[in-house]
């Protein structure tokens, strides 16, 4: 188990769902968790090289600036997503084609 | 031994609410194993060591994100409409397409010569976080505090109501 390439597989797994989630996924929130999933597995490659590939501490860092990052970006998605919602009746990404009613 | 077997039911646990999160019909189904996913990537992070974004994975987004995707949820169906259900479109050609990028990301991560050094153990990370981020990254967190700002800002004004 403590070896580099399986926080590696384990973070290409969930790579791989997220953008599944990505692609498949019709409801604008759904899309976004399969973002928070990609975010996720990004994050874990940052890390597992902080501890096997000599990255040490400014991996956190990176793996914490990519935390903030989600946060904003979660906020404003949400917002976003409300907003669509108010005006279309629908959060269906593939409905919402024109940028005005 | 046991620190074995926990691993592995933390990588189990993770990938298969992360599956459940991509494949469940029902979207708060999905939120919830979020919930689990998020957890078992904390968890992973210990196993690597970073015990300080551990914490602050399971604070930012187990007690913000995840509860801002509930609200989105619960503000964009009806909550009378029990089943808030959603739509998969083209599972099988989406499936095809992942998987072959998993195939060339396992091909790759096998075959690339990782350049990789000998590790200690540290005794904390908060302490060398906190120095990093206010020597080196002085600049990098200036501006994730700016951005947090303005997504603040644009969050509010985006959602709120023109009266």
């Amino acid at each position: 188990m403590d070896s580099l390439n399986t926080y590696l597989f384990i973070a290409a797994i969930l790579f791989s769902l997220g953008l599944f989630g990505v692609i498949t996924r019709r409801n604008g929130v759904a899309v976004l968790m399969g973002i928070e999933l990609i975010l996720n597995a990004a994050n874990l490659n940052f890390l597992a090289f902080a501890k096997y590939g000599g990255m040490n501490i400014s991996g956190h860092i990176f793996a914490l600036f990519v935390i903030i990052m989600a946060a904003a970006e979660a906020a404003v998605a949400l917002a976003i997503i409300i907003n669509i919602y108010n005006n279309f009746h629908t959060i269906n990404v593939d409905d919402v084609r024109g940028l005005r009613q | 031994m046991m620190v074995d077997i926990a691993f592995w039911f933390i990588v189990l646990l993770t990938i298969g609410s992360a599956l459940t999160v991509v494949l469940n019909e029902k979207l708060i189904y999905s939120a919830i194993a979020l919930l689990f996913t998020l957890f078992g990537v904390a968890a992973l992070y210990v196993f690597l060591w970073a015990d300080f974004l551990a914490g602050v994975q399971v604070v930012i987004y187990v007690g913000g994100i995840l509860v801002l995707i509930i609200f989105g949820i619960m503000l964009t169906n009806r909550i009378t409409s029990v089943n808030i259900s959603h739509t998969s479109v083209q599972r099988g050609i989406g499936g095809i397409a992942v998987v072959g990028i998993l195939f060339v990301l396992g091909v790759m991560i096998l075959n690339t010569p990782w350049h990789q050094t000998e590790f200690v153990e540290p005794v904390q990370t908060t302490a060398s976080i906190g120095t990093l981020l206010m020597m080196e990254y002085l600049l990098p967190f200036e501006v994730a505090s700016l951005l947090l700002l303005a997504a603040l800002m644009g969050a509010a004004m985006l959602s709120r109501r023109e009266d």
